[in-house]
């Protein structure tokens, strides 16, 4: 069963298993949907190129061999076939780098969001601020996984429940709102990557990168780090709870709540 | 011709014997053997890393090692695989083919050959000493980005002055090739009429001497950044992390390059010669080969499209990027028409370089992908791209390599290896390197980035997977360490002429070839 599975997704990557996934999440943002839809529009033109190819390949393996008595031709160069395999292969490119390029135009478009949220990367967690509504807290792996990860700890990781991706504090997003995040760094380079809210961007110390979401879909979603960061690396989760607008505010007013409660 | 060589030859050479024979060589069949056992080593060195990195990712949760033991790992098998390992083996190639594959009796400048070669024993004993010092080995990506690479312990310094000596090494070794191809070619051999891995480890070598230094400015910015207080890499001093980043990957993607346009020299060797039929577009694969060169100088930025740069930056260097497919797409068409209508056998070496051209382009594709700047966001620093460098480099460079060894191996020793156990070694190689690579396509789309130590359950059984087929690829290889001393053992058997459809001024020299290979140069018409 197991062995046909592989076999089936190395021939049609998409029609995999869930438990074997296989292919890049579509997600639930803009961003990641062209994202998606470029990953998917290249796979195919580099399918039908590949079979092109390795078919010619496999044809004269096949056919134009010495224990068949195949002679070998004279041919040694052509500058008509080399021309038209540097044109054809330059068409292809440029049809693939006009999607490309209105789409990164798009993600690069930080304007006009209605909320902005700062993370800042520490070794080995992230700090969240929401910049309109003077909240903020840090977020950390959760105890469970963090317990069960050590070298030695004898827990079935396989039991634990989100292993790796569940944090303490969740960070809570609007959905339907485009959300414009800021990212730097406390120490060393970090990487915010939620891969079902499109890209990842680099949190570097002393300077400002910005991305943006607008997520249409409510859910739990859950990324890492992507970049190396030191010993820990592996271990700072980002978990995104998306929400409807009022409930969003409901929750701001109640981080508000607290930390007023919390100063007296 | 062959006995009035030997007739010439080895008499009038007065080595010492034992050690110091290879320490005071200036002979280049010594050296490039040197530099390919050297090779051989580190293949074994880097390997076994990898597999202490395969080992703690069979299954999810740490069973082995410690996430900074881990991370040195990472950052020790790239160190040891790209400088000790890939680097040193197109250079012993380089040592041992260039003068008999242009007519020449050794190398330009033999004294600098020696010292390059041996450079390298010392730079590599201080790089691998640091693991065993208290605070361990570099842990932070052999790419070294500050500031991470600045919180390194006691390895820092050692790990920056012995890349420095690999850079010297490699940049002696450039010049030694450039030398030797623009000087010594025999009467007759014009630059166009030079076999095509000359060509290819001349425009190699042209990058070496243009890439290494800048290496070597960026480590020393590093350096003085820890202890002397420059702010080079420092935000807070005025100075910018991404600028490091800048530095290096304008050495690193010629580099890059230099891993593999000797490979395509020998791929565009092979083919031909068991295709019995003369290289498709000779013109057109010097013209690629260089146009490759070119563009690896200003693509760099693609290994950084999260750092956050402006859109016309990214949009250039997604445009440059996607230019390199057009040259290496030429390369694959032309070996493909080669292959056409010839009149194809099957040995080792033509199994090699078959896998090599399917397996490059899969490497290829995904390398094309990676060049679209959107889904890049998502690719960056995920096991896809570690598939895609794996396939480039392993059954890329790597299986290159070992197609040329098969190759010229009868050439060097005039001993015919066994030709049953290549052809075992190139299955279990092929079989075990998909095996290792392909899944990590499959984990790195749904989400898991390198580098960690420990992933999230939905990605063991990929996991699980790539690491029995590294395994197997490790064991595979000691099956080809096997081959290689059952051949020395053999009698000398190999004709001049070892491969029915080889080309080239090599195939007459006797098969070993003489110690000054051609005291007097050959006429090439």
């Amino acid at each position: 069963m197991r062995i046909s599975n592989i076999l089936l997704m190395v021939i049609f990557p998409t029609t995999a298993l869930a438990e074997w996934e296989t292919n890049m999440p579509r997600g639930v943002t803009p961003t990641s949907e062209v994202a998606y839809d470029l990953h998917m529009l290249i796979f195919y033109i580099t399918v039908v190129i590949g079979i092109l190819v390795f078919s010619a390949m496999l044809y004269s393996i096949i056919y134009h061999r010495k224990s068949l008595g195949h002679e070998p031709a004279k041919f040694h160069e052509s500058t008509k076939v080399e021309i038209i395999w540097t044109v054809i292969p330059f068409i292809i490119l440029v049809g693939m780098a006009i999607p490309a390029t209105k789409a990164l135009i798009m993600m690069e478009d930080t304007r006009d969001s209605e909320i902005t949220v700062k993370v800042t990367g520490y070794q080995w967690m992230w700090q969240y601020e929401y910049l309109e509504d003077d909240v903020s807290f840090f977020s950390k792996i959760d105890n469970e996984s963090n317990v069960a990860r050590r070298l030695g700890s004898n827990v079935d990781v396989k039991k634990v429940k989100n292993y790796l991706r569940n944090v303490d504090n969740a960070v809570v997003l609007p959905t339907n709102t485009k959300v414009r995040i800021l990212l730097t760094a406390n120490d060393v380079i970090h990487a915010w990557w939620v891969p079902e809210l499109g890209g990842k961007k680099d949190a570097i110390p002393g300077f400002v990168n910005e991305l943006w979401v607008d997520i249409k879909e409510p859910g739990t979603y859950r990324g890492q780090c992507a970049e190396l960061c030191g010993k820990d690396h592996g271990f700072m989760p980002i978990v995104v709870h998306a929400v409807s607008k009022p409930e969003y505010y409901k929750w701001v007013g109640i981080q508000k709540t607290n930390k007023v409660a919390k100063n007296k | 011709m062959s006995t009035n060589i030997d007739k010439l030859h080895d008499d009038h050479h007065h080595t010492p014997s034992g050690i110091m024979r290879w320490i005071t060589t200036t002979n280049h069949k010594d050296i490039g053997s040197m530099y390919l056992w050297f090779s051989l080593i580190m293949f074994f060195v880097g390997g076994l890393m990898a597999l202490v990195i395969r080992a703690e990712l069979f299954q999810p949760g740490l069973q082995l090692v410690v996430p900074g033991f881990f991370n040195q790992m990472t950052t020790m098998h790239a160190l040891v695989m790209i400088f000790g390992a890939v680097m040193p083996a197109f250079v012993g190639l380089a040592n041992w083919q260039l003068p008999i594959m242009i007519g020449a009796p050794d190398m330009a400048l033999p004294r600098l050959n020696n010292w390059s070669f041996w450079i390298l024993p010392f730079a590599f004993t201080m790089m691998l000493s640091t693991l065993f010092f208290g605070s361990g080995g570099p842990a932070a990506g052999w790419t070294l980005y500050p500031p991470l690479s600045l919180q390194g312990g006691d390895s820092f310094p050692f790990t920056i002055l012995s890349i420095h000596m690999l850079g010297l090494s490699s940049i002696l070794g450039a010049i030694n090739v450039i030398a030797t191809i623009l000087n010594m070619r025999a009467p007759g051999m014009t630059l166009m009429k030079m076999p095509i891995f000359v060509w290819t480890w001349l425009i190699t070598a042209f990058l070496l001497i243009a890439s290494m230094p800048v290496l070597a400015g960026a480590v020393t910015m590093l350096l003085t950044d820890k202890f002397f207080g420059t702010m080079f890499f420092t935000a807070s001093g005025g100075g910018d992390p991404a600028m490091f980043q800048h530095i290096f990957w304008f050495f690193g993607h010629p580099e890059v390059y230099i891993l593999i346009l000797p490979a395509f020299g020998i791929v565009s060797t092979i083919i031909p010669a068991f295709s019995r039929k003369r290289l498709f577009g000779y013109d057109s694969m010097v013209y690629a080969t260089a146009s490759i060169a070119l563009l690896s100088f200003i693509v760099w930025a693609h290994h950084m499209f999260t750092v956050g740069m402006p859109l016309a930056g990214e949009i250039f260097f997604m445009f440059t990027t996607m230019l390199i497919a057009i040259p290496t797409g030429v390369k694959v068409f032309n070996w493909v028409a080669t292959m056409w209508k010839g009149s194809m056998t099957f040995e080792t070496p033509m199994l090699f370089a078959l896998a090599f051209i399917v397996l490059f382009t899969i490497g290829g594709f995904s390398g094309l992908m990676l060049a679209m700047v959107p889904a890049d966001f998502q690719y960056h620093d995920t096991y896809f791209v570690v598939a895609h460098f794996h396939y480039v480099l392993v059954p890329g460079a790597v299986f290159a390599i070992m197609a040329a060894v098969y190759y010229w191996l009868p050439k060097w020793t005039g001993k015919m290896y066994n030709e049953g156990l290549g052809k075992l070694h190139f299955w279990l190689t092929t079989i075990f390197v998909n095996l290792t690579f392909f899944p990590m396509h499959f984990v790195g789309l749904a989400g898991m980035p390198r580098r960690i130590p420990d992933y999230a359950v939905q990605f063991a059984d990929f996991n699980a997977i790539a690491s029995v087929g590294a395994f197997g690829f490790g064991l595979s290889q000691l099956l080809f360490v096997y081959i290689l001393f059952n051949t020395l053992k053999k009698d000398v058997t190999a004709e001049d002429k070892v491969w029915e459809g080889a080309e080239g001024l090599e195939w007459t020299l006797p098969s070993p070839p003489p110690y000054h290979s051609f005291e007097e140069a050959p006429k090439v018409d």
